[in-house]
């Protein structure tokens, strides 16, 4: 009992940490975006959404690779832990990749004088944010627990293979995205600009890294809270108090 | 050689069934007709757009008619308890995915057997080229196969067949855009040759969802 609640307020504590530090990254993000880097030169100050389009789509992709990952170690040992983490991974995912999607609707509208074109990345963005959806779904439809981790880890990982071969198959379809990094024909790119992407990126992993730690807290909670509920109930029968076979409410 | 022919048998024990009903192989039949009717009217296929369409009109036909003989096939193994045999027996759970997948496959290339003559004859396309059936086996394997392992997720979770497409049809894209490529590269004259690079898409494709399929499939159906 003891031990249990001192691992519960070291939790508090690395969960305080988790919070403060990426809120500085944020803030940290936030002052390189709009005062260090400077003003793309064509495209004005609309190319500042970049620093935070690329940060999302890289989370992106990187949780749905975390899914897999925690669905392999699920379907190996079985352990629910691992299935909190792929769906809690999911969920922070589906909410960056919506992003993504999002600004770089508000971006292509003043570059390309539309909201949506058909590009690659915006398009494998699309996709992914589709296999996030069907993994939901496929999740919400099932009720039995320990199925709904198995079909999940077996859809996550098999999802995940495919994410790749996507992106090759509509990379070749048709490209006009701008090379950013490899100084394509897109935009110019002053060292500023690499500096507050990197530190937007290494921002958004930490802030996803606290969303997954907390998400995964409330899980545990969760869990808790129906163990406890169902002690309750039994001991309320072996006390002999009458109880409706409904549960607490 | 046993798991050859465990596949094999469960491959004959498919295709037996479906010829006595032809339930499954006429339902994907009429329907993909239908796509076909419904595509030309909706996008007004004639002339050069007919030509510019067919590729993708032959393989969103053949993925949503798949997606009907997919959730169908397993859906009859759970009515008539059969899957539970097949799952008792002592033989690997890998032959069973790979035998069931193969019937599915012989019912999609039936459709497409179908529908590439068809869509020659209808928008004016050659589409009964030798290349052509390299790029539809390569095309359809994958999808039968994933589709199989998929179908089984789907037909125990609480909205059955309605799910299958819905996690099908994304994990396809790779295979659709790499085949209908191929096919209007083609489809215009090229050459095989023309189409290496998609072709090998598909190959890639293909090995990566079977051995995934094959490692996943025991999870899937264990309990």
């Amino acid at each position: 009992m003891r031990k249990d609640v001192v691992r519960r307020s070291q939790r508090d504590v690395l969960g305080a940490v988790l919070v403060g530090l990426s809120s500085v990254a944020m803030l940290a993000a936030l002052g390189m975006v709009f005062l260090y880097a400077p003003r793309e030169a064509t495209m004005g100050d609309v190319q500042r959404i970049f620093y935070f389009h690329v940060a999302s789509a890289w989370i992106g992709f990187f949780a749905f690779f975390v899914t897999c990952l925690a669905g392999i170690g699920y379907l190996v040992q079985g352990d629910r832990r691992w299935d909190a983490l792929a769906f809690s991974s999911v969920e922070i995912g589906l909410t960056f990749i919506t992003m993504t999607l999002l600004t770089g609707a508000l971006w292509a509208r003043p570059v390309w004088g539309t909201y949506w074109t058909w590009e690659p990345r915006l398009t494998i963005s699309a996709v992914q944010w589709l296999i996030y959806v069907a993994y939901r779904m496929l999740r919400a439809a099932i009720e039995v627990p320990e199925r709904r981790a198995r079909f999940a880890a077996v859809y996550g990982i098999v999802a995940f293979v495919t994410v790749p071969l996507s992106w090759f198959a509509i990379r070749w379809w048709r490209t006009i995205h701008p090379d950013i990094l490899m100084g394509g024909e897109g935009m110019a790119i002053a060292p500023q600009m690499v500096h507050a992407l990197v530190v937007s990126v290494a921002a958004f992993t930490l802030l996803y890294v606290t969303l997954l730690w907390l998400r995964m807290r409330l899980e545990r909670a969760v869990n808790a809270l129906a163990c406890l509920r169902a002690i309750t109930l039994q001991k309320g029968h072996s006390d002999g108090t009458h109880h409706s076979s409904k549960g607490p409410f | 050689m046993n798991f050859l022919r465990t596949v094999w048998a469960i491959v004959g024990k498919d295709v037996a069934a479906e010829l006595h009903t032809r339930e499954m192989i006429n339902a994907m039949l009429v329907f993909s007709v239908l796509v076909l009717l419904v595509f030309s009217f909706a996008l007004d296929l004639r002339g050069a757009a007919a030509r510019a369409a067919a590729p993708g009109v032959l393989w969103a036909t053949v993925a949503f008619a798949g997606t009907l003989g997919l959730g169908r096939s397993l859906a009859r193994e759970r009515q008539t308890g059969c899957i539970d045999g097949l799952l008792l027996a002592p033989v690997e759970r890998s032959a069973i995915l790979l035998g069931k997948a193969l019937g599915n496959l012989a019912f999609i290339a039936v459709v497409e057997g179908v529908l590439l003559p068809l869509l020659s004859a209808l928008f004016g396309v050659p589409l009964l080229r030798p290349a052509m059936l390299l790029v539809t086996v390569l095309g359809t394997v994958g999808y039968a196969v994933v589709g199989t392992l998929l179908a089984a997720i789907a037909i125990n979770t609480r909205a059955q067949e309605v799910m299958l497409p819905i996690l099908l049809i994304p994990l396809a894209i790779p295979a659709l855009i790499a085949a209908v490529r191929a096919t209007g590269v083609l489809a215009d004259g090229g050459a095989l040759a023309d189409v290496g690079g998609w072709i090998r898409l598909l190959v890639v494709y293909d090995l990566v969802i079977v051995a995934v399929s094959m490692l996943t499939f025991g999870f899937v159906v264990e309990e």
